[in-house]
């Protein structure tokens, strides 16, 4: 087999992030040079820039935010907390990191203070919770005794992303299972699967260690594996 | 050898790359030979693939025209 079994490409074999030390700079989301150029823009006060960004971005940190606060009307103004942040922030913006991972950290800060003073938050600390333990990643039953496939997957061998998300009913369903996830698995598979972050990064930007991210990812793929699984089985 | 439910859970970790090399081997073992986790490993592969292209929704048009009066503000 090749690499395309890494499916993202840029994180193979990551040295061993040491627990508890959160790297600050450098990586795979540094900033790129497209970056460089489009914070040269930004400060130039080119408004087209600033309008590609938030029509870019905007949708997609109120779907980050909607993982910390329970509301979406809320979620709403902690992204417009957020957009204040990066404009004050971006005169002193070193390019260590990418934009991306740059605007994401500044919205979890944000979030996370803002439910914290408001109590509408969902508690959100490092360690998984009791919700995110023990859930086997497939159901038990669909093994034999000997842990062999009783119930096999059924491949689907027709489908790829792009007719998956073409279908409203499995879109949907995919939509709502990221909904239902606890908050730190839904907090770190949107930031490591929907938004490609790395993995360095969303240890960094959530504060959790390297082991936890890996457990809360594993519990939140899972989870939307059998979501999908159930939905294209029934058709 | 390595069931195929061991498989399942060793699964995100293969893909992070995170498996040390003899985990690693033992799983691209398992793999070579039984299908039904080339399957597994498949439809996971394209479930993932699948929510990188999660489309987010459009910026509300209101909200775009104060954010884009902000900046105005900003430059000066
Ligand atoms: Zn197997």
């Amino acid at each position: 087999m090749d690499r395309s079994d890494d499916i993202r490409g840029a994180t193979p074999r990551n040295p061993p992030a040491k627990v508890g030390v959160h790297r600050a700079t450098g990586g795979a989301d540094s900033a790129t040079p497209e970056d460089a150029a489009l914070i040269e823009r930004l400060l130039a006060g080119d408004e087209a820039a600033f309008a590609g960004l938030i029509d870019g971005f905007h949708g997609r940190l109120v779907r980050l935010a909607r993982t910390f606060v329970k509301d979406q009307a809320t979620a709403e103004e902690v992204v417009q907390d957020t957009w204040v942040g990066v404009l004050d922030g971006l005169r002193g913006f070193e390019g260590r990191s990418a934009i991306k991972t740059w605007i994401f950290r500044i919205l979890v800060n944000r979030a996370k203070t803002r439910g914290v003073r408001e109590a509408r938050s969902v508690p959100f600390s490092g360690l998984p919770g009791l919700d995110d333990v023990g859930e086997p990643a497939v159901d038990p039953s669909r093994f034999g005794s000997d842990g062999m496939w009783a119930d096999p997957p059924r491949r689907w061998e027709d489908d790829t992303p792009e007719t998956l998300l073409l279908r409203e009913e499995a879109r949907g369903r995919l939509e709502q299972a990221v909904e239902d996830l606890p908050a730190r698995q839904r907090a770190v598979l949107v930031l490591r699967d929907i938004e490609g972050v790395s993995a360095d990064e969303v240890c960094n930007i959530l504060e959790i260690a390297d082991t936890n991210q890996r457990v809360l990812l594993h519990r939140a793929r899972s989870a939307l594996h059998r979501a999908l699984d159930r939905c294209l089985e029934e058709e | 050898m390595l069931t195929c439910q061991e498989l399942t859970e060793l699964v995100t970790d293969y893909l992070e790359g995170r498996l040390s090399l003899w985990d690693r081997v033992r799983f691209r073992l398992h793999v070579g030979m039984c299908r039904h986790c080339r399957a597994f490993l498949h439809d996971r592969k394209l479930a993932i693939e699948t929510l990188g292209k999660l489309p987010a929704d459009p910026i509300p048009p209101v909200v775009r025209d104060e954010l884009l009066e902000k900046f105005r503000g900003w430059k000066r």
